[in-house]
């Protein structure tokens, strides 16, 4: 690859904190290179900042390598910027060319206030795992491993939603802050297993009632939460779990 | 689960809007397939005979009354769950996302919900009221009466103004239908991915077609192409 | 000093006895009993939902806004266990084996069987709660070899296996959280260990996101905070994993096991430039069908693809005909060095080799050609058809790749350099994974205690979950037992106040440099000092050149640091200082560590103990001990030595030739 190096300038999402209104605020990169990573310049921009003595632009992130779901910016009008199936970590310089603007924002939603800055909070996710988005198994219950096949091509569906890196990109990519898609691969990786079948009914009722608690929306099927998934999943997982309600709602006794 | 419960969840409240719109849907089969006599060009014999054969039979008068509650109950559901989705988001982006993740019309179907229903009004004064309340001028066919709707259809697309609402509901309904008809499939709970292509093909066509077919009727009218 | 515990009998009916005599906590004083849990990877999220479902009283703790976000997530190639799926001769002893020797005869012989023998159980659990293992087309579980094994024994899910495993762990976790058991505090940051009577009694706890401290009581204390390589700043960990849980621990009494013990992973992605913060791991399993391979001209610049197959030195399969490529980390990690050190590295650094799928894909895509009875393809056909088998096995690497460096992996060789990936080391446990202060435990990477000086590939996640799972459950009650009588120290006992104002007073310090160096630039320096001295190779001389260094470099640190905001917020630069500032007294013990330590054995490579050929020489007669060191006040620490008695797998010298 061709390497060069760039100028910038990036407006940035600021907010001291959940209670305080947040602002734009402008600032000049210089020699950028395009093998660092969209992280790696934000990280060189703090470095800036902090020896100024100013704080420095909080987001979350950890592992950079797009599977631990932390990292969370909204780039020009896209949840992780312009690459397909990607995370704002995994994203490089690359993507730009000099005297480009960035606008960079926070994921929006009343489910994911604003912690500070880029950081949001979304442990809505956990609570709506906690209403039923697991196995009940303890430990040393188990079969033996290979005792139960399981279908290659359901085992495959089951992993392709398992994928989700809970990153929330679908909540801030949907008109609706809809937390559908993410739900939806929870609910389809455990039901498409057979260990999942005794819950089936419970756990989606519930999680769906937990998602409408913490104020996420409904789904519209527009598409946008799957067009910026960075792991590819389906819309259809929604439908599926739509399916998986109706028969658990509409076959209940009680 | 309780009814209630399954009602006022988010899933069940797509329930009812795929459920309504799929039933709004087959009623626009019957009602395209009607009106589409007119163009049988004999005067209206055939449409008006079709229409008096529909509204004389027992089961499709009841069935309208579940067709006025379902448009209401779609209706409704519909712009709340369109104001309720609003505001889960009370401070918006600067960049928005715009067309980049989904067709803008997916994202308008409060609008263009509201736009058909504004539509509906006007068409039900034009129409149904007539029809079904202050009654509509007789015609004689076989010497026979019949509610002579293709003389008020006539009548009504006479006026330039009249048409052009009408093919705007048109289609606000083609748009509403593209992203309506495969919506309300998963809204069901369908979710093959082989079918859904397939339903996704038929449901633009299906959006086109119908729409088109209704209208190029009142076009039809106004320009003469019937009489 | 150092009792490890080990119970008596053969080496094989060892755990088993334990379990049959150790003593219980009955389920109505479980539920009084409280314990702390520092950590939600997979050991400590597997000890949380294990613990909580047997009713103890759990509070669990982790740094990232979610325990699902753990470093553990970023595993990629897959977990060991001595199921024998395969049919092709493992067994519990095999797994044990392979474990004690790919070590390098440097972990206790009774842990790492215990180990062999839970591994089969591991499996067995995660599947039960929904981790989708691959699976052959009869529906049955995949597996795929590692690294110093000759069986495939390891289980995987794409390159995703420790993530998969993690979201298990979570998800049983947030169940217990659900049913009350367990207390989840995320976006907190341990600080300090609160010890009442020399026992471990809490901790202090920063809230990161209102910045203020808390005080956590309980009966015992488990830390499950993962491993120390970023001390070496790039590294393949998470930005955020960090020593201090373990280096607070080691400050209040628990000793600090072979610290200078790290595995330098063969394949990462190299170094791009001084921006870089972190390196990228290309998971060990690419070495299944990737061949690495250097020109065999020194400064060869032609394009991979135009080096004609005989003048390519696959240096691996030349030196190690009998594993080939397969050798254990440490040995292919030396041997890359050793390439470029020479001057035949590839890429414009010259710090790369090249780790080459063509041939495999040819060979899959021939397979494919038989099995479909295909027939007029032709090469391009053949080679896009082994493409999809290869994007099958490693389709999510291949894409990383790609977006990091911009190549297509599918076209061109990847270019890779081997980086700081575990740490062997940390903190000194027992058999019962109790540090030397009593009700203090360490779970997971953060002990030291399985994989000797190195650890095989796909080993680490089973022990992780080991430790939570199946040891830590019946461990623990054997000391809790006898904790009945203790009522909850309520949290405002003197020694957690005390220990409060200790850290309180800490942060201030730092905040009250107001010098101009970032934690950041200082973290990069001691990487680089640690990276060059302390790192692939090491010297008497380096060694003690680095010690000089770092204590300079603490004593600038706490001078000219610079930290902006206030203490009473979130604020992401203080806690950055905070680690650092524990990092740079780690890097020091790490330098003595390896000083003293004058062999060569697993990722710990003295320059001065080698064999002729360039060999790590290993030196059994004076250096087979554990080292655990204890914390004396500023630079100043003691050494124990435990030393390591093999019945059953006597030490021989490693070989893989
Ligand atoms: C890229 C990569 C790939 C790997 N692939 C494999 C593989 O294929 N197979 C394999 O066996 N091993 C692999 N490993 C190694 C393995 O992933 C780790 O050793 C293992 O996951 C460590 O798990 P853990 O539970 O001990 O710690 P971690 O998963 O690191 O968890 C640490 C936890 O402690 C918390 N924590 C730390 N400090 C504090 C504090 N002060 N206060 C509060 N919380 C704190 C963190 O929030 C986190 O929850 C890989 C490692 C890397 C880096
Ligand atoms: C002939 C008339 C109509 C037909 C055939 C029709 C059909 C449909 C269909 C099939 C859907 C998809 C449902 C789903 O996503 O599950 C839909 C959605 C919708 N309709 Fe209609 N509709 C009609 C009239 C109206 C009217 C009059 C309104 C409102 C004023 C309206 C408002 C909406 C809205 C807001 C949605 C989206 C709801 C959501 O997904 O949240 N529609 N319609
Ligand atoms: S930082 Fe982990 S996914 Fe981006």
């Amino acid at each position: 690859m061709e390497h060069y190096n760039m100028n910038l300038t990036l407006k940035v999402w600021r907010q001291q904190n959940t209670r305080t209104a947040g602002r734009f605020e402008t600032y000049k990169v210089s020699e950028v290179s395009s093998e660092m990573s969209f992280l790696e310049m934000i990280d060189v921009l703090n470095e800036r900042l902090t020896s100024e003595g100013k704080e420095p632009i909080a987001f979350d992130h950890d592992c950079r390598e797009g599977i631990c779901g932390s990292c969370a910016m909204y780039i020009n009008g896209r949840p992780h910027g312009p690459w397909h199936a990607n995370t704002t970590c995994q994203l490089h310089m690359r993507a730009y060319k000099d005297g480009d603007t960035i606008v960079v924002e926070p994921w929006r939603a009343n489910a994911f206030p604003v912690i500070k800055d880029l950081m949001v909070d979304r442990s809505a996710f956990d609570r709506i795992v906690q209403a039923g988005g697991y196995i009940s198994v303890n430990t040393g219950n188990a079969v033996d491993a290979n005792a139960v096949a399981v279908e290659k091509e359901k085992a495959d569906e089951s992993f392709a939603n398992a994928m989700c890196i809970a990153c929330g990109a679908c909540v801030a990519a949907c008109k609706n802050s809809s937390a559908m898609l993410f739900m939806s691969a929870k609910v389809a990786h455990l039901s498409l297993l057979p260990q999942g079948a005794p819950e089936r009914n419970t756990r989606v009722v519930n999680m769906v009632a937990q998602m409408d608690k913490e104020g996420f929306g409904s789904c519209t099927f527009q598409g946008a939460c799957e067009s910026v998934c960075p792991k590819e999943i389906k819309i259809t997982s929604i439908a599926r779990l739509h399916g998986e309600y109706l028969s658990a709602g509409l076959t209940s006794n009680k | 689960m309780k009814w209630s419960e399954f009602f006022t969840s988010s899933v069940g409240k797509k329930f009812v809007m795929g459920f309504t719109g799929l039933f709004l849907i087959s009623f626009l089969v019957i009602h395209v397939g009607l009106n589409a006599c007119i163009w049988a060009n004999d005067n209206g014999v055939m449409f008006n005979k079709a229409a008096h054969f529909m509204g004389s039979m027992v089961v499709i008068r009841i069935m309208e009354v579940g067709l006025l509650a379902g448009i209401f109950l779609h209706a409704i559901q519909g712009l709340v769950l369109t104001a309720q989705n609003y505001k889960r988001r009370s401070v918006g982006y600067a960049v928005p996302m715009g067309n980049t993740g989904s067709p803008w019309y997916s994202r308008w179907m409060g609008l263009l919900g509201t736009l058909i229903l504004l539509f509906l009004i006007l068409h039900w004064y034009n129409f149904w009221i007539p029809s079904r309340f202050t009654g509509v001028e007789e015609v004689f066919i076989d010497n026979k009466p019949y509610d002579n709707l293709y003389g008020l259809m006539l009548l009504t697309f006479s006026n330039w103004w009249v048409v052009i609402v009408y093919v705007l509901g048109c289609i606000s309904l083609a748009y509403h239908l593209m992203q309506g008809f495969h919506a309300a499939f998963k809204s069901l709970g369908f979710h093959n991915r082989k079918y859904l292509v397939v339903i996704r093909n038929v449901g633009n066509v299906f959006s086109i077609v119908v729409s088109g077919a209704f209208a190029m009727m009142p076009i039809s009218m106004k320009l003469g192409w019937v009489s | 000093m150092l009792n490890s515990k080990i119970p008596p009998g053969a080496l094989e009916n060892k755990w088993n006895d334990y379990k049959g005599h150790v003593k219980l906590v009955n389920p109505s004083n479980k539920r009084n009993i409280e314990i702390i849990i520092v950590g939600t990877g997979l050991a400590g999220a597997s000890a949380a939902s294990s613990l909580g479902e047997l009713g103890y009283k759990v509070k669990a703790f982790c740094f990232q806004d979610s325990p699902r976000r753990a470093h553990s997530i970023a595993a990629q190639g897959g977990i060991n266990a001595a199921k024998n799926y395969q049919n092709d001769g493992d067994s519990v002893f095999r797994l044990f084996y392979d474990t004690v020797k790919g070590g390098d005869y440097r972990a206790r012989e009774a842990n790492v069987h215990r180990l062999a023998e839970v591994s089969v159980s591991i499996i067995d659990q995660c599947v039960a709660q929904g981790v989708p293992f691959a699976r052959e087309y009869g529906g049955l579980l995949s597996n795929r070899s590692f690294g110093g094994t000759q069986v495939q024994r390891t289980f995987y899910a794409a390159g995703q296996t420790g993530q998969q495993l993690l979201i298990g762990a979570y998800q049983s976790l947030e169940r217990q959280v659900a049913l009350g058991n367990v207390e989840m505090y995320a976006r907190h940051e341990m600080l300090d260990i609160v010890k009442i009577d020399g026992k471990a009694r809490g901790i202090i706890a920063r809230n990161l996101v209102t910045g203020k401290l808390e005080r956590h009581f309980g009966h015992a204390v488990l830390l499950c905070s993962g491993g120390y390589g970023n001390v070496f700043y790039l590294s393949t960990n998470a930005l955020g994993s960090n020593v201090t849980a373990s280096w607070k621990a080691h400050k209040q009494g628990a000793l600090f096991g072979n610290p200078c013990f790290t595995q330098i992973h063969p394949t990462c992605i190299p170094v791009s430039g001084d921006h870089q913060s972190k390196l990228t791991l290309m998971s060990e399993s690419l070495r299944n069908d990737g061949r690495i391979w250097v020109p065999l001209k020194p400064n060869d610049t032609r394009k991979a693809a135009d080096i004609p197959e005989d003048e390519r030195d696959y240096y691996l399969e030349r030196r190690y005909p009998a594993f080939g490529n397969l050798v254990p980390r440490d040995v292919a990690s030396r041997a890359a060095k050793e390439r470029c050190d020479a001057g035949y590295g590839v890429g414009n650094s010259k710090q790369a080799v090249y780790l080459d799928f063509a041939s495999s894909i040819q060979r899959y895509g021939q397979a494919e050609v038989s099995k479909r009875g295909l027939s007029n393809i032709d090469h391009a056909g053949v080679m896009a058809l082994g493409e999809e088998v290869v994007k099958e096995k490693y389709g999510n690497l291949f894409d990383m790749y790609q977006k990091i460096t911009g190549e297509n992996p599918y076209e061109t060789a990847m270019r890779i350099y081997p980086a700081v990936h575990y740490t062997m080391g940390g903190l000194w446990v027992d058999y019962e994974l109790m540090t030397t202060v009593p009700g203090l435990y360490a779970l997971g990477e953060a002990n030291f205690s399985d994989h000797g000086a190195n650890r095989l590939g796909a080993s680490a996640l089973m022990q992780g979950l080991a430790d939570g799972y199946f040891v830590i459950p019946y461990t623990v009650g054997n000391y809790l037992a006898d904790q009945l009588a203790v009522k909850s120290i309520p949290v405002d006992h003197p020694a957690f106040l005390q220990a409060e104002k200790e850290v309180s007073d800490r942060i201030n310090r730092l905040m009250s440099i107001q010098g101009k160096q970032t934690a950041e630039s200082f973290h990069k320096r001691l990487g680089k000092i640690m990276w060059n001295k302390c790192g692939m190779a090491r010297s008497e001389e380096g060694l003690k050149e680095a010690i000089e260094e770092i204590r300079a470099l603490k004593k600038e640190f706490w001078s000219d640091l610079r930290i902006p905001g206030i203490v009473e917020e979130m604020n992401p630069e203080l806690d950055k200082a905070n680690r650092v500032a524990d990092f740079i007294e780690l890097g020091e013990l790490m330098c003595i560590d390896a000083l003293d330590r004058n062999e060569s054995c697993g990722g710990h490579f003295r320059e001065e103990s080698q064999t002729e050929e360039g060999e790590a020489k290993r030196d059994d007669q004076d250096f087979a001990y554990v080292s655990a060191w204890e914390f004396k006040g500023e630079h100043n620490w003691e050494l124990h030595k435990e030393p390591l008695e093999f019945e059953v797998a006597k030490p021989s010298q490693r070989s893989y030739k």
